[in-house]
């Protein structure tokens, strides 16, 4: 989802274009210090893994499909300070070498797609390892549901910066619920995507993911889990997760009449304003102008995204500038073919 | 492979700096002078037949703007405003006028770059955004990730070929599992070849700066060649919003 140019006002593209600057120069810092010279290449390197992974399709329903956005699976196997780094290149690159995303649009882009996801999804992954068992499986069922979380935020900042920088007269209720309800289901692929694959990199080299470093690295599985986590169990949780978020932004859209209605109804339109093959139709008769709803729903997603954001972030830099996951500088095998 | 145009030969920072500077000013028209959006499609279309590049290139590659414009066009039913009756349904204008705006703009955006992209090749690119002052340590990200796509995402082929050869059918529910496991072990290689990578340029010397072998500034006849481009968007933009 890269907008393009001009679909937020001049003023929300300079604001989101600073705030973008400067997380990603926060992040650019950071990695620096933690990984030395050798961030470079890896960020590089693992910006082309997150651009050739967006590349891969998998089947959502009746016949439509859906590819990972990548920014949480980023942030829990590099770290959230080198994810949003290799998240920036890969928006900015999409934008300027594939026009995919506007250029006057990358401020809002990069908030959206490589700074939220990347701190929040990494808040969320934390939070959701602490109530799951503490073992393989655990860690991956909750990077799965973070994965979900990610792409929810992500949607409702988009939403915020609608309410600042609307290019349309579209109140904010309804744009907040029409996007927050499609994300839904995009962040139910993104779950099951992320969930899996950091439970591949699990299986395979535990020691290279950031998020898990706490985790034993014994032999045996589950050896400081007491159960695993069945993949019904977070698809379940994943679900109950997803019919909560959809029950609330559902609220948005009570039966009260709005001012849509009203001025249809002055105009001698009656009936249903948008035909019923529209997705966002059901919003568009039942989509209420309400402020107070809209100021509850705007304050508590600027809240979530803002203290998901801030607690990502402390939590990169309280990790402090250790060394990288899995990092053996000293017995990095050489590779001259690798090097040209 | 590569075509030659005068637009191919000019230095690559001016033609970013040229297409970045147009676009603003396309992004801040307002919709209403709807003028103004031809006049910039006659520049982009005039730039692509200096360029040598077929419209139907362009226009092909604008499907990447797809799912916002199909948003755009949902926006006359459900903004406020004035409403006007189209085929028997009621539609906001102010919604309409935006739908338009957000398509124009879009559109002209998106086939600025992509005429970008055609007529310079992507390490040019990069190597311009530096000498444009982009900060060094992304340009060098960006380096790394457009040199080793390619081979990330072949490798990916290769895997997705072994995933078919072993019964992986690419439809249904079943078929993400394995999908999800491939992108894991993707990452770990592409993980495991970031510390290679690193390994072998110290070994040819690396002191974490990339030495910038091809530092010629730009002939001061490119730059004014480019900026006037977006120095006529700009006062086609400042027209518009006056005349409005």
């Amino acid at each position: 989802m890269h907008a393009p140019d001009g679909f937020l006002n001049a003023g929300a593209a300079v604001a989101t274009g600073a705030l973008s600057a400067g997380a990603v120069g926060a992040s650019l810092r950071y990695a620096r210090r933690r990984l030395g010279d050798r961030h470079l290449p890896l960020a590089g390197i693992t910006a082309a893994f997150i651009f050739a992974a967006q590349m891969v399709n998998f089947p959502v329903a009746a016949g439509t499909s859906g590819h990972l956005l990548g920014g949480t699976l980023a942030a829990i196997l590099l770290g959230p300070p080198l994810a949003a780094v290799a998240m920036t290149v890969v928006v900015a690159v999409q934008a300027l070498v594939f026009a995919d995303g506007g250029l006057t649009a990358l401020g809002y882009n990069i908030l959206n797609l490589a700074i939220v996801p990347v701190f929040g999804g990494y808040a969320a992954f934390r939070l959701f390892r602490r109530m799951l068992p503490s073992g393989r499986s655990g860690a991956a069922a909750a990077a799965g549901l973070a994965g979900l979380a990610s792409v929810l935020l992500s949607a409702m900042a988009f939403s915020l910066e609608w309410l600042f920088g609307a290019s349309a007269p579209v109140p904010f209720d309804r744009v907040f619920g029409a996007v927050v309800g499609v994300h839904v289901f995009i962040g139910a692929g993104e779950a099951v995507i992320t969930g899996l694959a950091a439970g591949a990199v699990l299986a395979a080299r535990p020691d290279l993911a950031y998020g898990v470093r706490d985790l034993d690295l014994g032999p045996l599985e589950a050896s400081g889990s007491r159960r695993p986590v069945r993949g019904r169990t977070a698809v379940i949780a994943g679900m109950l997760i997803a019919l909560v978020t959809a029950g609330a932004v559902s609220q948005l859209a009570s039966d009260a009449p709005d001012g849509l209605e009203r001025a249809a109804a002055e105009l001698g339109v009656s009936g249903r304003e948008a035909p019923g093959w529209l997705p966002a139709a059901d919003y568009a008769v039942r989509g209420i102008n309400n402020p107070a709803l809209s100021l509850a729903a705007a304050g508590a997603a600027g809240v979530l995204i803002v203290s998901a954001v801030t607690a990502g972030a402390v939590m990169a830099a309280r990790a402090g500038p250790g060394g990288p996951p899995g990092a053996v500088s000293g017995s990095v095998p050489s590779d001259g073919g690798d090097g040209s | 492979m590569h075509g030659h145009s005068p637009l191919h030969r000019l230095a690559p920072e001016c033609k970013t700096a040229a297409v970045f500077g147009f676009v603003v000013a396309a992004a801040v028209t307002p919709g209403e002078a709807a003028w103004a959006f031809g006049v910039y499609a006659l520049a982009v279309a005039g730039a692509a037949r200096l360029g040598r590049i077929r419209l139907r290139f362009i226009l092909a590659r604008l499907a990447a703007a797809a799912p916002f414009i199909l948003f755009a066009f949902l926006i006359p039913f459900v903004a406020a405003g004035e409403r006007v009756e189209i085929w028997g349904v009621g539609v906001s204008r102010p919604g309409l006028w935006a739908t338009w705006a957000i398509i124009a703009k879009a559109v002209i955006g998106a086939s600025a770059g992509i005429l970008l992209a055609a007529v310079t090749e992507v390490p040019e690119i990069i190597r311009g955004l530096r000498r444009l002052r982009v900060p060094a340590m992304l340009v060098s990200i960006a380096g790394f990730m457009v040199r080793y796509l390619e081979l990330i995402a072949e490798e990916l082929g290769r895997m997705r070929i072994a995933m078919l050869s072993r019964g992986w059918r690419g439809r249904g529910a079943r078929s993400v599992r394995p999908l999800a496991g491939a992108t894991g072990a993707m990452f770990v290689r592409s993980y495991e070849r970031g510390e290679r990578v690193y390994a072998a340029m110290l070994s040819r010397g690396y002191t974490g700066e990339m030495p910038d072998v091809f530092n010629k500034p730009a002939p001061r006849s490119h730059w004014l060649a480019c900026l006037s481009v977006p120095l006529a968007a700009a006062a086609v933009a400042v027209l518009a919003r006056v005349t409005l």
